[in-house]
C-alpha cells in the first residue's frame, strides 16, 4: 500500500489569473463588437493596432528583461482592448500605437508587471494622449455613418507624427442630419442641452468608442459579476456614490446641474466602473476599502465634472481611486479572527 | 575616489572628465534636478542656464580655492554661500541686461543657482582642498557635463513638444506637437529615459572593461 504525502493547501481553486483575465476579454468582445458595428472599420483598425502594440510592447519588454513571456496571462489583452475602447474612434491610429507602448511599458513593465502596478495600465496610456495630443482626443465622430464600413474616417490614417486629417467633409458626406461633433457631456456643459436617455442607452450619441450603450456594457458586466470574476461592489460604489452626489446637486442647485442620467450614462463611467475601477491589481482588498475606493472615484468623477475645466472626469477620478489603494488597504485592515483590537495606550 | 588625499594628486585629463562623463551631475550624480526640470522646454533656455552654472561654478571654484587656507573651518560654508551668491547676482544682472526674453523665461531659477547642490558640493568637496587650476579644471568639467545634461535634456523636449530645435522647425508645420513634452511630467519621463540610455551605456562599458573606474 503506498500513501501519497501532501501538504496543504488541499483543495486548489481553479480561478487562475489567465482563467479570469480570458472572461473579462470575453465579456469586453461584445463591447468590442458593437463599437465596430457602430464606428465601422475605423474603430476596427483602432482596437487591432492598440492591442497588437502593447502585445508586441509587452513582447519586446519581456525579452529584454530576458524574462519568460507574460503575454498568455491576457492582461495586455486586456489592456489593449480597454484603452482602445476608451478612445474617440477616429484618433488617429499612430497616436492609438503610442497609447499603447506608454500603456505598457510606462503603466505596467516599469512596475514590474502585472500585479505591480500602482495605476490601471489602460488609463495611464489615455492620460498620456489626453496630455499630448489634447485636440485629437477630444475630435469625435458620428455614430452609424453611411460609408463607415467602405471607408475609414480621415484623421484615423494620419501619417505617423503628423496632425490629424480633417474630418470636416467626411462627416458632412456622411450624416444626414448637422453633427455637432460633441458628446453629451459637453453638450450639457456649453450649451446645456439634455441628451435623450434612450439615445445614450443605446449608443446613439458620439463618444469614445466603447462607452457609448450602457445596456451592452451593463450586461457585459452582469456576467462577469454573476461568474464572480469581478467584485460588484466596485461598480455599485462608484455609479452609487455619482447618482447620489448628483441628486443632491440637481436637488438643491436645480436646473444649474445636469439631470441624473447624464451624470450616469455617458463619458465612459459605465465602463470605467465596470472594468477599470474593478482592476484586481488596482483596487483595495478588504471588504470596507472597496466601498471607500467606489465612493472616491464616483464622487470625484462627478465633481470634476462640475467643477473642474474638463467635461470628462472618469479617468484622473479613478487613477486618483488607484493612488489612495495602499492607504484605504491600511486603514481598513478587518480585526484577525481570535485576536483582540489594540488599545491605544 | 579612494585615494585619502586628493590634493597630492596632479591634473590628470580626469580632473576635467570626471563632471562630463564618470560624475555627471546630471545622469550620474542626480544634483541640481530642480533646474533641470524646470527650464529645459526648450534647447536655448537648457544651454543658456548650463553656461549661467557653468560660469557661477568656474568663478566661485577659483575664488574659492585661492583663499581655501584663509577661511576657518567653522564659517567655511558661509564664506562659500557668499561667494556663490556674488557670482549669482553679477549673472543675474548679466543675463537681464543682454536678454530680456531669456531672463523672463528663465525666472527664478538664475537667482535659485546660489541653491545649486553641485556649486555648494564642488567648493565643499574638491575647490577648497585643491590649488586653483585644478579647481577650474575640475569645475570647468562639471559645468560642461552639467550643460551637456540640461542641453540633452532641452533639445529632445523641444524637439517632441514643439517639431522644433532652437526655434527653427524641423518637420514642417504637419508635425503634431506632444504637448506633454513641455509639461512638467514630460520633464520627467525624458530624464528618467536620458537616465536609462546613461545607464545602458555605462553598465555596457563596465562589462567591457574599458573604462572599469570605481
Amino acid at each position: 500500500m503506498s500513501m501519497e504525502l501532501r501538504t496543504s493547501p488541499h483543495l486548489v481553486s481553479d480561478r487562475s489569473v489567465e482563467r479570469i483575465m480570458k472572461h473579462v476579454v470575453l465579456a469586453l468582445l461584445p463591447v468590442c463588437t458593437f463599437s465596430v458595428w457602430q464606428y465601422g472599420l475605423s474603430a476596427l483598425a483602432l482596437l487591432i493596432v492598440v492591442t497588437t502594440t502593447c502585445l508586441a510592447t509587452e513582447r519586446f519588454l519581456n525579452r529584454a528583461a530576458k524574462q519568460a513571456s507574460t503575454l498568455n496571462d491576457w492582461s495586455a489583452t486586456i489592456t489593449g482592448l480597454l484603452l482602445a475602447l476608451t478612445l474617440p474612434p477616429a484618433f488617429p491610429l499612430w497616436m492609438g500605437a503610442v497609447a499603447g507602448f506608454v500603456a505598457i511599458a510606462i503603466g505596467k513593465a516599469l512596475f514590474g508587471g502585472l500585479g505591480h502596478n500602482v495605476f490601471n495600465p489602460a488609463l495611464i496610456g489615455r492620460a498620456f494622449v489626453q496630455a499630448s495630443f489634447p485636440v485629437a482626443i477630444t475630435t469625435w465622430a458620428p455614430p452609424f455613418a453611411v460609408h463607415r464600413f467602405s471607408e475609414f474616417i480621415p484623421s484615423t490614417l494620419t501619417l505617423p507624427f503628423m496632425i490629424p486629417n480633417d474630418n470636416a467633409a467626411w462627416i458632412a458626406a456622411a450624416t444626414v442630419d448637422g453633427f455637432t461633433g460633441a458628446t453629451p457631456l459637453a453638450r450639457w456643459k456649453y450649451e446645456h442641452f439634455v441628451y435623450p436617455v434612450q439615445d445614450m442607452l443605446t449608443g446613439a450619441a458620439s463618444a469614445s468608442s466603447g462607452e457609448t450603450s450602457a445596456i451592452l456594457l451593463l450586461l457585459c458586466g452582469l456576467y462577469l459579476a454573476a461568474r464572480k470574476f469581478m467584485d460588484w461592489r466596485i461598480p455599485v460604489a462608484v455609479i452609487g456614490s455619482a447618482v447620489l452626489v448628483a441628486w443632491a446637486f440637481r436637488l438643491y442647485g436645480g436646473e444649474a446641474f445636469p439631470p441624473i442620467h447624464l451624470v450616469v450614462l455617458s463619458g465612459g463611467l459605465v465602463l470605467g466602473a465596470l472594468f477599470m475601477a474593478t482592476d484586481m491589481a488596482t483596487s483595495p482588498v478588504t471588504p470596507l476599502g472597496v466601498w471607500i475606493y467606489g465612493a472616491v472615484i464616483g464622487v470625484v468623477t462627478v465633481m470634476i465634472r462640475y467643477f473642474g475645466g474638463l467635461t470628462e472626469g472618469v479617468m484622473y477620478a479613478i487613477l486618483l481611486g488607484n493612488a489612495l489603494t495602499p492607504l484605504i488597504d491600511k486603514y481598513t485592515q478587518p480585526r484577525v479572527f481570535g485576536t483582540r483590537q489594540q488599545r491605544k495606550s | 575616489m579612494s585615494l585619502p588625499n586628493q590634493a597630492d594628486q596632479g591634473i590628470t585629463f580626469d580632473t576635467f572628465m570626471e563632471g562630463v562623463w564618470r560624475q555627471n551631475p546630471v545622469f550620474v550624480m542626480m544634483l541640481g534636478m530642480c533646474p533641470t526640470l524646470a527650464v529645459t522646454v526648450s534647447a536655448v533656455n537648457a544651454l543658456s542656464m548650463g553656461v549661467a552654472t557653468l560660469f557661477v561654478l568656474v568663478s566661485s571654484s577659483l575664488l574659492i580655492s585661492l583663499i581655501r587656507n584663509l577661511v576657518p573651518k567653522e564659517v567655511r560654508i558661509a564664506t562659500f554661500i557668499v561667494i556663490i551668491a556674488t557670482f549669482v547676482t553679477l549673472t543675474d544682472y548679466l543675463i537681464q541686461a543682454v536678454s530680456l526674453t531669456l531672463y523672463e523665461a528663465l525666472g527664478a531659477f538664475i537667482q535659485l543657482i546660489v541653491v545649486n547642490c553641485i556649486i555648494l558640493g564642488r567648493a565643499e568637496a574638491h575647490a577648497s582642498k585643491n590649488p586653483p587650476l585644478k579647481a577650474v579644471i575640475n569645475a570647468l568639467g562639471m559645468g560642461t557635463g552639467f550643460t551637456i545634461g540640461l542641453f540633452a535634456l532641452g533639445a529632445t523636449r523641444e524637439i517632441f513638444g514643439a517639431g522644433k530645435l532652437f526655434g527653427m522647425t524641423l518637420f514642417g508645420d504637419q508635425f503634431q506637437p506632444w504637448v506633454v513634452m513641455v509639461l512638467p511630467p514630460g520633464g520627467f519621463f525624458v530624464l528618467a529615459a536620458w537616465l536609462l540610455l546613461f545607464s545602458l551605456l555605462r553598465s555596457k562599458s563596465a562589462t567591457e572593461g574599458g573604462h572599469a573606474h570605481d
